[in-house]
């Protein structure tokens, strides 16, 4: 190869100016405090909000887009597009005033906007994995299974500025989850233009604070500020970079380097060296999910109730948050973790208090009870997806299982092989994980449901429970239907047909430089609200 | 010659086949789907995504779907990157794989034949056991532990270079995965090039250029290099394809934008189309690269005639 072609391919010279520029550049932008370098900890499958599913992609999207309510800086739903509304006696209807603002385009945004968005997410081809969260609209799921056209959802426009939504129950959690993604504005005047090329740079219109400038898969998306957003004065930054790599490690150093401000979701055993390091920047908070083992009660011997017992109250649940995970988690006594919205305190399972060496000595009387003895002990597998904290969990409570006589086999697979076995039933016990799409005790409790169908690992069926869940969905009160769920989740701490282990936190990296970051339940930050000193 | 490509190249129409349809069955044969995850989906929503994407139909059915649209170019969509196409994927990666390979390739083959002739040349002197030594390391740290070191010392102590990103391809972010990319390859090379040319150096062709008198320089690079790169010129062949298409561990550590993840997490994401499409790729890419080595070969070595 010549040397001029090798210099063509490579374009040292061009590169290394360029790169010097560039360094130049972003020295200028970073002393007008103007451009946020976050690791997002993922590249996102889509920055169409109709597509994504991810918390990865919500960082991005959530400041493209706001929907008729969002989110302020600790995550509490405030008004968003919609300035005022009403809600009827029944809580099944909500009137919207939505406030004049624009598409960045300069395109005026009405409520036939939201009416085409919150029908296009639930048309079957648009293939939405999340529209089962708009369920609760009326007629949602019937369009969303191809039985209904989509006209006949409960989204009607009065006018322009008028949005009328009819719900299928009276549900608390609604305004809040209208700030979720799913039901953010779409806009239809290009869709219809440029199909599903819409979210390429080029075409991209939003209406929120920030508008796409570059997407590079793989490597980063950078966005910038929309002048047409409606409170654009309050923004602050010009852009902001997401940097979509996956690998927690390397991404620590690029943070310890500075070329990250924030990096989301750092790995869990680094909290020992970050706490001794970096304890100012490290951002530790509850998070709204739980860390779970589902135990398939349609197996024997896991139906029977004692061996459930057993192999629940012999998990040392504080052992595995202090000596194993050190970063703060909760040890769950619960399904719902406790502060989520009008369920202050979950049914938490009766033997909390009880000491761990008498809980030791009452799992090996039940197993006794149940027939397994030391000539003939339990034996069971244990299924997780690979990972290094979930190999760490299982291998302590598969010791803690040792002491009450159980043998355990340990058996991990990769997350696609896992979830098909958990769908399947296909496991004994397993790992498992909910991370919370809003702040409400439904949304956990749900899962054991007998129709939640394959969400419903253990394949948990108890009418009472059932019936419980039912009534609380049509119930307006909301002490009332918090104290149904509450009933419901006795229920279920009762026949124990999960084993709770530990309560989320979030784990973030904040530089010192990063101001109204502020650390919330849902893990959720908007952009517009952050500055640089 | 022209002759000879052409057939090579029609040969390569039932190999390329054969690699399509074993990929594809293997890969649906693996347990768990592209949409099996932590939170499950409805099954009425399942059925849509399935629909939408062809995977409702009988398995034969999608595989001619698949046979019809490769061969009008159509690559499909992306199971995992829902906006980009897997051609969109592999346009926008391989240049930047494409780069840092050859330029790795590049160096490897510029020290590991330096540094393997003048140890095959002093053979069992200090210089040779220390290239040698050196080699071995070379082979045997594996890169995702050089990566993170490189990174940490470069990067977060030195502050020399970055630690990773892209950058739009500055060559400040280039330098660290050139390098992890090129030194087992360096290794490798040094070591095929010793062992070879120490082969040759005995032969009896070199006796000969020798008794004529020649300058043991000539002797060197004229007769001896031709012989004894033989076996680096086929070794090149796969290992040009294998660095060029990227690094799933470089790339992840480095968070360079090559194609190389797609052939790791397409296969863990069960994004079919995707690893179909680098599967494809990467089987074109060593098929041209075969030919190509063996079209060097009948330059080098006079005893291989390309008919």
């Amino acid at each position: 190869m010549s040397e001029k072609r090798w210099q063509g391919l490579f374009g040292l010279k061009k590169l290394f100016c360029a790169a010097c520029v560039f360094a130049v550049m972003t020295a200028g932008i970073a002393l007008a405090g103007g451009n946020l370098r976050v690791a997002s900890m993922g590249e996102p499958a889509s920055l169409d909000p109709h597509k994504v599913s991810g918390t990865w992609e919500n960082y991005i999207v959530g400041d493209m887009f706001v929907g008729l309510t969002t989110e302020d800086p600790k995550s509490n739903a405030i008004p968003g597009v919609a300035e005022s509304w009403t809600i009827s006696e029944d809580g099944k209807t909500y009137t919207f005033k939505l406030r004049q603002s624009t598409w960045s385009d300069g395109t005026p945004l009405t409520a036939n906007d939201f009416v085409y968005s919150m029908q296009r997410i639930l048309l079957p081809e648009t293939a939405a994995e999340y529209a089962s969260l708009l369920y609760i609209i009326e007629g949602a799921e019937a369009i969303n299974s191809g039985k209904a056209a989509a006209d006949t959802l409960g989204v009607k426009a009065i006018d322009d500025q008028t949005l009328e939504v009819k719900l299928t129950g009276p549900a608390p959690y609604f305004l809040e989850l209208l700030t979720h993604y799913t039901a953010y504005p779409v806009p239809k005047h290009v869709i219809d233009k440029v199909g599903k090329d819409w979210t390429k740079p080029e075409n991209m219109v939003v209406n929120g604070p920030f508008k796409l400038v570059e997407w590079l898969p793989n490597t980063h998306v950078k966005l910038t500020k929309n002048d047409k957003y409606y409170d654009v004065g309050a923004v602050v930054l010009d852009d902001v970079t997401f940097y979509t790599q996956e690998d927690r490690a390397a991404v620590q150093k690029r943070f310890r380097a500075g070329e990250i401000d924030v990096a989301m979701d750092f790995a869990s055993d680094q909290i020992d060296w970050l706490k001794a390091n970096m304890p100012e920047e490290t951002r530790i908070a509850p998070y709204m999910g739980v860390y779970y083992y589902p135990i398939n009660s349609s197996v024997a011997p896991f139906n029977d109730l004692r061996v459930r017992k057993a192999l629940s109250m012999a998990v040392n649940r504080e052992a595995i948050c202090d000596k194993v995970l050190k970063t703060g988690e909760l040890p769950a006594y619960s399904f719902v973790p406790p502060g989520v919205s009008h369920y202050e305190h979950p049914a938490e399972v009766e033997w909390k208090s009880m000491p761990y060496d008498e809980r030791i000595k009452e799992a090996k009387a039940l197993l006794a009870e149940a027939g397994f003895t030391a000539d003939k002990p339990l034996e069971l597998t244990l299924k997780y997806n690979t990972s290094e904290n979930h190999k760490r969990i299982a291998v302590a409570v598969a010791s803690m299982w040792k002491q009450i006589g159980v043998k355990t086999e340990l058996y991990n697979a990769e997350v696609k092989v896992h979830y098909a076995d958990l769908k399947q039933g296909n496991f004994q016990v397993a790992r498992a994980g909910w991370i919370a799409d809003y702040n409400d005790a439904q949304n956990f409790l749900y899962l054991l449901e007998t129709r939640t169908g394959p969400n419903n690992y253990g394949r948990y069926s108890n009418p009472e429970y059932d019936k419980l869940m039912l009534e609380a969905e049509v119930t307006a009160d909301l002490t009332k239907r918090g104290e149904l769920m509450y009933k419901a989740e006795s229920l279920a701490m009762a026949d124990l047909p999960i084993i709770p282990i530990y309560h989320y936190v979030s784990k973030n990296l904040v530089a010192k430089n990063v101001v109204g970051f502020e650390d919330n339940s849902k893990d959720i930050h908007r952009w517009r609200y952050v500055t640089l000193k | 010659m022209f002759a000879y490509v052409v057939r090579r190249l029609g040969s390569a129409i039932p190999t390329l086949f054969i690699v399509v349809t074993v990929a594809f069955f293997m890969m649906r044969v693996a347990p768990g789907g592209p949409f099996d995850r932590e939170k499950q989906l409805p099954p009425e929503i399942e059925a849509n995504i399935l629909k939408v994407y062809n995977l409702d139909k009988p398995l034969h059915q999608q595989y001619f779907d698949y046979i019809g649209n490769i061969i009008q170019g159509d690559f499909g969509p992306s199971f995992k990157y829902l906006d980009f196409t897997v051609t969109d994927l592999i346009l926008a990666g391989f240049p930047v794989s494409l780069r840092l390979g050859l330029a790795a390739i590049l160096i490897a083959v510029v020290f590991g034949v330096t540094a393997g002739t003048i140890a095959a040349l002093k053979q069992n002197s200090t210089f040779d056991y220390m290239v040698m030594g050196l080699a071995m390391t070379g082979i045997a740290i594996p890169n995702f532990v050089m990566a993170p070191l490189l990174a940490l010392v470069f990067g977060v102590y030195l502050s020399w270079l970055p630690v990773a990103g892209w950058n739009d391809g500055a060559l400040q972010n280039q330098i660290l995965p050139v390098i992890t990319l090129a030194l087992p390859q360096i290794a490798y090379i040094s070591r095929l090039t010793r062992g070879s040319m120490v082969e040759t150096m005995h032969s009896n062709f070199i006796r000969t250029a020798r008794a004529k008198g020649l300058a043991e320089k000539i002797v060197v690079v004229r007769h001896a290099l031709k012989g004894g790169l033989l076996p680096v010129i086929s070794y090149l062949g796969p290992a040009t394809a294998a660095v060029i298409t990227g690094s799933v561990v470089i790339e992840a550590i480095f968070d360079v934008p090559g194609i190389g993840r797609y052939f790791v997490t397409g296969a863990l994401n069960r994004d079919y189309p995707v690893v179909m499409g680098v599967v494809i790729f990467y089987a074109v890419l060593i098929i041209g690269l075969n030919l190509v080595v063996d079209l060097i070969y009948g330059f080098l070595d006079p005893r291989v005639k390309v008919e």
